[in-house]
């Protein structure tokens, strides 16, 4: 099985060297294959697991609690400007 | 040179007003806040952070579905759908995908064409992002604050019939109570896809091109008409518009291309395990659909019906659900003071009257004044005459120069010597007797 | 010293610690500097800790000392784990203290928050005396993948202690910490338990809150602990255990008394013995493994257990779900690590990271769902109903946990598969949700070897009392290494 590792780095916002692209193509292949198995099991009547307690209906009251302050919002970033959270430049709209 | 029409579809984005975000307690009332002051670990994506999913915003998500004419899913599930953008504090948003709570709608315009509703989901909102030169802000005070998204069928033809949708809609989420839709502030987000079909084609178009940034009725309209010209003349030259997201630019009134769509993007949907599926019983949608109040729609015919109202004063009263309200609590009101529900209307809708400023008890006594029919003592009325031709003795020497327009003035100045309403025509006849 | 005699850590418990502090025999500021100072000896050689937090210790020592003088014993009982020194897998979010997850990608990221467990354990009283060593984000069998350096096996140091809460096993094992906190995604407790000779818990998926610990596979990561004892397993479990308004995936389960059960003994109970756990293969290493198994089962007959051979027919495919289901929500849960507010940016990713996300954004990705994540979820829905089916027969599962004993350091680097399959007695427990507890069974090699006792979902207080009998007979927790 082939895999494009280079397009899938892309989905995963990863940057691969070379070295690494090639040993994931032959890693990634070798444990495709390996789980290659599963189409053996016959699944058509089988519903897919969600919660595997069974458990469902789970929600909060629509109430607030405080919120984290500025400082502790911001205490682990690198960068930030006037409490806002600062990257470079993004795809500039218009 | 072809004809073509335009096949539209529209997501809507509608921003609930719950008090708390989607996933975490957080208050959701954002707007205009200090940047980054209304988040947690929860919503600022923090590693270990778990979203617990707010039952009020589902109950209204549903309640909008209902309102919508949808069918409610009975199982129901978050995703999670993938994709990186730096306001995207999880590298995901919880979303719905093959399982929203609400599919198969409609709305119905005016002129009859009915609108297919797709589907009606639960989501979160993304943080807000500013661009200043070479970098970008991020505010994730917005981030997870809970949405609603609302698919329609390619079923529009026109741009007229998008904005009529966009105001039922905006009214519907306002009369349900459950967000402020107001486009400006960002409550009310919308999305068309454009594309033109040849008239002699059948199917959809083999292309679609989104335009975002639209933040209000009126510029819908000009984008929409935009890119049907741009489009056309990309036809024209016998070439296919690319599949793309585009930008309106309200300064120059035109779309621009934001990023060419690369094969659709992939993001990755799988189920929230976060988040354990939801199950409703009949019971329970019953019960929510019990809590909703009349729909704009019903209660436009009910004004028509039990108050005798015309189309255009129920169209306008059914408006908002304020001024409905009033309204009615108005006709209850008037009945004391044998005051029609016509009168009532009639002056809410002539005088412009304030809702907010003006208390039922003021507007009937005003409304009981004024048509209140006086008998009026015939030699009083000469006498009122009299005084106020003395007063006014250019006027009447204008009248018997001829000008006899200024009739109308003179009466106007007697009634108003009157408090009560008093009959037009007898101080007409009686004034136009004195003259001469 | 004249007190450290009375106060001997080799051979102490958690439930002795508490009777000894509580009549005072000792204080817990010296508790806690004994082992602080066993620590900065030992430490530089097994390399259990990432932080030690030294001064936050020894002052929540001071307090819990306060406590114990100023308390009635009434009040007392509401602090059941009072002055008692712990450390925590430094994958739980301590409010404070760095939290790293093994990673340099959070090498300087500081938690504004405790995950709910770190609040229960500190209201409970305990001390935390650091964060231990694991492989980065859990991803491992060995406690190799840490980037901060390997931890090694106290039993002998050329061997790994098992992964990925390699640290928390060794900070049990070395005596660091009278008991130390873990996650279990695919065996990350099991497996470094039955590698140093201690209890590890794994409990049943919900059980124990998961808010605030870094999620790896959220539909399967289970929050367990290690301990010396059994009794102080569920010691420690009816603390940390509980529905919390913070993880909508714990269930409104009552937690009961987990002491309350324990020293029934397994008399009349159905041990059922799972035909496709026996790997047992010609190689001598896991001839070994298996006469340790033998002799554990024959504890238990003799103990009154009755033995039962079952099925567990989808067992064979339960690796190959779980390195489908596992990574596909290791890509997603990893998406949060950009750098922007908080950590190093993605590059800072280790070579085991890369290739989890790259595996799981692959079996997402369009076209595939199906097939994989999809087709996985349907087979494990097959691999829970095989336990069902089992405990509708028998009382407890008891299968070993690991193929083979404790292997070298950097054996098995380069074969990433190899290294997976070294869950494959663990990870059925994930994909079925059913809790499982790591008892040790002996030495072979002179190596330390543990069997896991699974049972239905919620059924924690039974595996505390197969444990404890079997631990009543055998003592091998009263064997320490010799460092």
């Amino acid at each position: 099985m082939k895999i494009d590792v280079k397009h899938v780095a892309k989905l995963a916002n990863l940057t691969l060297t070379e070295d690494e692209i090639k040993k994931f193509e032959g890693q990634l292949s070798s444990i495709l294959e390996y789980v290659e198995t599963l189409k053996e099991v016959d699944t058509d009547d089988v519903k897919e697991t969600s919660q595997v307690t069974g458990l469902e209906n789970v929600t909060r009251e629509d109430e607030t609690t405080p919120s984290l302050t500025l400082e502790q919002a911001l205490s682990n970033t690198k960068s930030s400007q006037n409490g806002n959270f600062k990257v470079k430049a993004v795809f500039k709209e218009s | 040179m072809n004809t073509y029409s335009p096949v539209m579809g529209l997501e809507v984005h509608v921003e609930l007003k719950t008090k708390s975000k989607m996933f975490c307690s957080c208050s959701a009332d954002y707007f205009g806040k200090k940047p980054n002051t209304h988040t947690c670990p929860v919503c600022l994506g923090l590693p270990g952070a778990l979203p617990v999913p707010n039952k009020t915003a589902i109950e209204w998500c549903i309640k909008i579905g209902l309102a919508l004419g949808c069918e409610i899913q009975l199982f129901s599930k978050f995703d999670r759908k993938n994709y990186f953008y730096p306001d995207l504090a999880k590298g995901y948003q919880i979303s719905q995908y093959d399982q929203p709570f609400a599919l198969k709608g409609s709305i119905v315009l005016s002129d009859g064409k009915k609108i297919g509703i797709t589907r009606v989901h639960m989501e979160e909102d993304t943080g807000k992002l500013t661009h200043a030169g070479d970098s970008t802000m991020i505010d994730f005070n917005r981030s997870g604050v809970p949405l609603v998204e609302i698919v329609t069928e390619p079923d529009f033809e026109n741009a007229a019939q998008v904005v009529e949708y966009l105001k039922k809609l905006q009214q519907i989420v306002r009369y349900l109570d459950v967000s402020n839709a107001d486009m400006e502030k960002g409550d009310m987000r919308l999305e068309p896809n454009i594309s033109l079909r040849k008239n002699d084609q059948t199917g959809l178009p083999n292309y679609k091109v989104e335009v975002k940034n639209i933040n209000s009725f009126k510029f819908v309209d000009r984008a929409i008409e935009f890119e049907i010209k741009r489009q056309t003349e990309i036809l024209d030259k016998g070439e296919t518009p690319p599949q793309e997201t585009r930008g309106f630019n309200e300064a120059k009134q035109n779309t621009v291309s934001q990023r060419i769509k690369e094969e659709a993007n992939d993001y990755r949907y799988f189920p929230e395990p976060d988040i354990p599926p939801l199950r409703f019983t009949e019971s329970q949608i019953l019960d929510i659909r019990s809590q909703m109040l009349e729909m704009p729609d019903e209660k436009y015919e009910r004004f028509q019906k039990e108050f005798g109202l015309s189309e255009y004063d129920a169209k306008i009263l059914t408006r908002d659900r304020a001024l409905a309200n009033y309204f009615e609590e108005a006709v209850k009101l008037g009945q004391k003071d044998n005051i029609s529900s016509k009168q009532i209307a009639n002056d809410i809708i002539n005088k412009k009257i304030d809702i907010n400023s003006t208390p039922l008890k003021e507007l009937i006594e005003q409304i009981a004044i004024r048509s209140q029919v006086v008998t009026i003592d015939e030699s009083h009325l000469k006498e009122t005459i009299l005084l106020v031709l003395s007063e006014n003795e250019k006027a009447v020497t204008d009248y018997k120069a001829g000008k006899t327009n200024v009739l109308m003035f003179l009466v106007g100045q007697v009634m108003r010597k009157y408090t009560s309403k008093i009959d037009a025509k007898i101080v007409m006849e009686m004034a136009q007797n004195m003259l001469q | 010293m004249t007190r450290k005699k009375i106060m001997d850590i080799k051979s102490l418990t958690i439930a002795q610690a508490k009777k000894d502090l509580q009549e005072k025999k000792y204080s817990s500021v010296e508790l806690t500097t004994a082992y602080l100072d066993r620590i900065e000896k030992l430490n530089p050689t097994l390399n259990a800790f990432i932080t030690v937090s030294k001064a936050e210790a020894l002052e929540q020592a001071k307090k819990a000392d306060e406590q114990f003088s100023n308390l009635t014993i009434e009040q007392l009982s509401n602090y059941p784990l009072l002055g008692i020194p712990i450390a925590l897998k430094d994958i739980y979010s301590t409010i404070g203290i760095r939290t790293t997850a093994g990673s340099t990608v959070l090498e300087n990221y500081v938690p504004p928050f405790d995950a709910t467990v770190v609040k229960k354990l500190k209201d409970a009283g305990t001390i935390i005396i650091g964060k231990t060593n694991l492989d980065a984000w859990a991803h491992g069998s060995s406690g190799e993948n840490s980037e901060f350096g390997p931890t090694k096996n106290p039993w002998n140091t050329a061997y790994v202690p098992g992964g990925s809460s390699s640290g928390s096993a060794v900070a049990v094992a070395a005596d660091f910490a009278l008991a130390a906190s873990g996650t279990d995604t695919g065996g990350s407790i099991r497996l470094p338990a039955s590698f140093t000779n201690t209890v590890g818990l794994k409990p049943t998926y919900g059980r124990v809150s998961r808010a605030g610990i870094i999620s790896m596979s959220s539909s399967m990561d289970t929050i367990g602990h290690f301990t010396k004892t059994v009794e102080d397993s569920a010691l420690y479990l009816s603390v940390s255990a509980g529905q919390d308004p913070m993880d909508a995936t714990t269930p409104d389960q009552p937690v009961p008394d987990y002491l309350k059960n324990l020293t029934k003994g397994v008399k009349g109970l159905k041990i059922g013995i799972p035909l496709e756990f026996n790997p047992f293969e010609d190689e001598p290493t896991r001839q070994a493994n298996k006469m340790k198994m033998k002799e554990a089962l024959n504890v238990l007959s003799k103990l009154g257990a009755e033995m039962v051979e079952i099925s567990l027919p989808h067992t064979e495919y339960a690796i190959a779900v779980y390195y489908i289901i596992q990574p596909s929500e290791v890509s997603s849960n990893l998406a949060r690590f950009d750098g922007i507010r908080f950590g190093n940016d993605r590059s800072s990713f280790g070579e085991e990271a890369k290739r989890r996300i790259m595996l799981g954004t692959y079996t997402l990705s369009a076209g595939y769902y199906d097939a994989y994540y999809k087709k996985a979820m349907k087979v494990r829905t097959l691999i829970k109903k095989d336990f069902d089916e089992a405990f509708k027969k028998v009382d407890a599962i008891i299968a070993p946990v690991s193929p083979t004993p404790p292997w070298k350091l950097g054996e098995k680097n380069d074969d990433p598969l190899a290294m997976y399959l070294s869950d494959i007695y663990t990870v059925t427990a994930n994909l079925s949700g059913n809790p499982g507890l790591a008892v040790p069974i002996g030495f072979a090699n002179e190596l330390p070897v543990g069997m896991q006792i699974i049972g239905p979902h919620f059924s924690e207080e039974l595996l505390f009392q197969i444990g404890h009998a079997y631990e009543q007979e055998t003592k091998w927790f009263e064997k320490r290494p010799n460092i």
